[in-house]
């Protein structure tokens, strides 16, 4: 499931595009590249993990961050306004006996601000027609395993919202900082195919 | 226009569009529950087509069983769905 398979043609078909805007006077290198710059600035999943651990710390942050992700996120510094406008954002919490997992069927919609530019198997095929199907086969893939008895949910972002899953604080990690909390949490327990 | 609340019973339009949209084929025609209403965005299918002033809907998060949809399997899937992709699912079942 992982590897570069699918990035290579798409590439190839983007610097196609590229060559074809910038021929045409469409747009010049230039403008292309600050653009991308300027939605790339600052995205990372450190943070996601910063709200994730600022949740684990804060119950009533973790309130908030549940009921209206857009609004609590001013509290650790960041928005969701840093594209063309400001997108929703829903924040989904995994418990002893839930977990959330995210996909896009139809593209590859992705919070790309929190998480950072997203993995090429988010983008695969074979995860998007896969992880709405048998979800439980492919977190085990993922080295995933969880208990029979584990409600899983799949949001499959099909329109303007874009989601984050707020997973488990880890046992044994008491007394630990907010910044030693969020080393603890990965890009992959922010899609929800790890448990942190 | 309808207004759905949580928990209501809606269907997914089974379209079959010439141009974009946002329905995904896994749910046309399938039956879900309304979970939310997450606002209201311009309709995509509108946008894509280069509609100069798009209608402006409410969106729904929508979530499938997957034994509806697949005849297998013991999760949900939710979808995110303008007003004008779903109808209410009538008392009857209809």
């Amino acid at each position: 499931m992982s590897g570069e398979h699918t990035s290579t043609p798409v590439a190839a078909r983007v610097r196609r595009l590229e060559a074809r805007l910038t021929e045409a006077g469409v747009v010049t290198e230039e403008q292309l590249d600050a653009a991308l710059a300027a939605m790339l600035a600052g995205a990372s999943p450190v943070n996601g993990a910063r709200i994730v651990a600022r949740a684990w710390t804060d119950p009533g942050f973790r309130e908030r961050l549940l009921a209206d992700a857009n609004a609590a996120l001013p509290e650790v510094g960041l928005s969701m306004a840093g594209g063309i406008q400001e997108q929703r954002l829903k924040v989904v919490a995994n418990t002893a006996t839930t977990h959330h997992v995210l996909v896009c069927t139809l593209c590859s919609c992705y919070p790309i601000g929190l998480l950072g530019p997203s993995p090429s198997w988010y983008k695969s095929e074979a995860y998007r027609s896969r992880v709405v199907r048998e979800p439980r086969a492919v977190l085990a893939e993922f080295g995933l395993e969880l208990p029979a008895d584990t409600t899983i949910t799949v949001w499959d972002s099909s329109a303007e919202s874009r989601y984050m899953v707020l997973p488990r604080r880890p046992e044994g990690t008491e007394g630990r900082s907010e910044a030693e909390l969020a080393a603890l949490v990965t890009r992959e327990g922010l899609i929800g195919t790890a448990a942190v | 226009m309808a207004d759905f609340r949580a928990g209501e019973r809606v269907r997914v339009r089974a379209v079959d569009p010439e141009g974009h949209t946002r329905v995904p084929r896994y749910v046309r025609g399938q039956v879900g529950r309304i979970v939310e209403c997450q606002g209201r965005w311009a309709l995509a299918d509108e946008c894509a087509a280069g509609v100069a002033a798009p209608r402006v809907e409410p969106v729904y998060t929508v979530a499938f069983a997957a034994r509806d949809l697949w005849g297998e399997g013991g999760h949900e899937v939710t979808v995110d769905l303008w007003e004008s992709y779903i109808e209410r699912v009538r008392e009857d079942g209809a």
